[in-house]
């Protein structure tokens, strides 16, 4: 029973890491129709930023709540303008060619981050950038205190780590489903150029999309340094094509799929890891894929879309 | 007279290599209603959406209400006055009733304005009110027909472009829906309507054009063209 708790808290983390960070493909998703194959490196990014934020506060020395925030706040606001910044020069140029062109692209500008920040360092300092192939230790904002009830291990930054996550994504849900924005959102998702002629100017509509994906994604990044506070350029691959997974486990381009997408993949992979296949936890995603495309190919929520004549 | 509300000039459009709009122009007055008609092809909904923007026109320029929009983006032509209920209705399935109608109304800030218009398109189509929660990709073909038309009025245009909104409606229906178009012209909003069922549009026409591949071949008042043995025998199957 204990170590069944233990699973379910660790799932639980993990998935809704997962569940972050799937919801930034699942909206760009949503209103470009592609697939942001650099989202997982927006992730590392908001990682870093978040190192060099926190470097700079000196959190190391003196750590505090309050340098925690600014230092999680700003690695958001740091991966937002990044998302808006690879939206306005790598995609929208694109945005009239055949799908393709943009997904290679996408594919460019993920190796351009990866390799970017492996290059050899410009400047100087407690941590150079780029900050080179070696892995980094993020410090620690506040101490870590681990509880134990009924036997299952969970710290302060487990905690910590999914109420921030559970909140963003309530926040999220209320975002899409409840205000004008969200309303524009789903409005430009479903058919863009009808959405221009309601007055929303469609490219500011996607502009904020990448910059709520890409914000979820650094703060996804910052809540696992917490409990894996190693980092390093290459870090976003895995989660993110995990990710990746969740979103069209969910139905790409549908919110709370992706969400429960993230779930379902955290929890199995702490499940089977943990009963039965520890080697093969990483390959999990991967059968899930293959089963989601199988069995039901437009994802959990997805829907196939009738139109009338 | 005053000037045009819309005025379109020798617009060319292109789709590829297909030349669809071949030199263009007409005008829309001031609260008046302009009816296009044409055969399947013509250039009638190409026409509409490169005023609207939802295209680019490879040359030939728009002005609405003086003023050159050629270049403006979609949503800052609606700024303008300017609404569009596109061909296929456009309905956003994915949204509620509500919703649709709440998006016709973006760029309004007059929430007490909103609501009144809203309850008055309800009580034209009591129907819609029903279903405002639904999700409009659960109506009938006709239902969202009317929301179409509908949204398209939440803005409070000052010209309306509207792309065959009797397609696939019951006679009733289209008697409702051509009500509503000679009210809302009768309260001053110039209409651009593109109809199959050009016997109808022509009717309530103050002006009307007939395009033929891409280009205006005859115009003249509703009554010329109804009363044009051409029109008749192409367009009115007699
Ligand atoms: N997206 C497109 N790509 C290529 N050709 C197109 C496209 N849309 C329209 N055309 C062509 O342009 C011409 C004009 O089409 P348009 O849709 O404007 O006709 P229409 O007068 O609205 O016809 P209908 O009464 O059938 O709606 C047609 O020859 C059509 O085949
Ligand atoms: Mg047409």
């Amino acid at each position: 029973m204990t170590e069944f708790l233990q699973h379910l808290v660790n799932g639980l983390s993990v998935g809704t890491i997962y569940a972050l960070i799937a919801l930034g493909y699942t909206m760009v998703y949503g209103v470009l129709k592609l697939i942001n194959f650099a989202h997982g490196d927006v992730y590392m990014v908001g990682a870093f930023s978040g190192l060099y934020l926190a470097r700079g506060l000196g959190v190391d020395q003196s750590p505090s709540l309050f340098k925690a925030l600014l230092v999680f706040f700003g690695s958001i606001v740091v991966c937002a303008a990044l998302g808006v910044i690879i939206e306005r020069f790598a995609y929208r140029p694109l945005r009239h060619q055949p799908r393709l062109t943009a997904l290679i692209t996408a594919i460019g500008v993920s190796f351009l981050l990866e390799y970017g920040f492996q290059l050899p360092p410009v400047t100087q300092g407690s941590v150079p950038f780029p900050p080179g192939p070696t892995p980094r230790f993020f410090p620690e904002p506040f101490p870590r205190v681990d509880y134990a009830p009924f036997g299952v291990h969970v710290s302060n930054y487990d905690m910590v780590s999914l109420a921030v996550a559970v909140g963003l994504m309530f926040l999220l849900q209320f975002i899409v489903y409840r205000t004008k924005f969200g309303t524009a959102m789903r409005a430009v998702s479903f058919d863009s150029s009808v959405a221009g002629l309601m007055g929303i100017n469609v490219n500011r509509v996607i502009s904020w999309t990448f910059a709520l994906g890409s914000g979820l994604a650094a703060a996804a990044a910052l809540l696992v340094a917490g409990s894996r506070p190693t980092i390093n350029p290459l870090m976003g691959l895995m989660p993110g094509i995990k990710a990746f997974v969740a979103a069209v486990f969910g139905g790409i381009g549908n919110v709370p799929g992706a969400m429960v997408g993230g779930l379902v993949l955290g929890l199995a992979e702490e499940y089977v890891a943990g009963y039965a296949l520890s080697s093969y936890r990483d390959g999990i995603a991967f059968a899930m894929l293959i089963l989601v495309l199988l069995l039901r190919p437009a994802g959990l929520f997805g829907r196939v879309r009738a139109e009338k004549v | 007279m005053s000037e045009p509300i819309l005025s379109i000039k020798d617009l060319q459009v292109n789709y590829g290599a297909i030349e669809a709009l071949r030199g263009v122009s007409l005008e829309v007055p001031e609260k008046q209603v302009v009816a296009l008609i044409g055969a399947n092809g013509a250039g009638k909904t190409t026409t509409l959406r490169a005023v609207s923007r939802m295209l680019r026109p490879v040359a030939g320029s728009v002005r609405f209400q003086g003023e050159e929009i050629t270049r403006l983006a979609p949503h800052e032509i609606v700024a303008r006055g300017l609404a569009h209920a596109p061909e296929g209705r456009g309905i956003f399935l994915n949204l509620t009733v509500q919703e649709n109608l709440e998006l016709g109304a973006f760029l309004r800030k007059d929430a007490a304005g909103i609501a009144e218009d809203m309850e008055k398109f309800y009580g034209l189509f009591p129907i819609l009110k029903e279903r405002r929660h639904q999700v409009s990709g659960t109506l009938s073909g006709g239902e969202q027909q009317m929301l179409a038309v509908a949204r398209a009025l939440m803005s409070r245009p000052r010209l309306l472009l509207l792309d065959e909104p009797s397609l696939g409606l019951a006679p009733q229906v289209v008697e409702r829906i051509f009500q509503v178009l000679r009210d809302i012209s009768a309260q001053g909003v110039a209409l651009l309507l593109v109809e199959q069922n050009a016997h109808k549009a022509l009717q309530i026409a103050h002006r009307g054009y007939v395009l033929e591949t891409g280009e205006v071949v005859m115009q003249g008042t509703g009554k010329e063209l109804l009363a044009s043995p051409e029109v008749r025998k192409a367009y009115l199957g007699e």
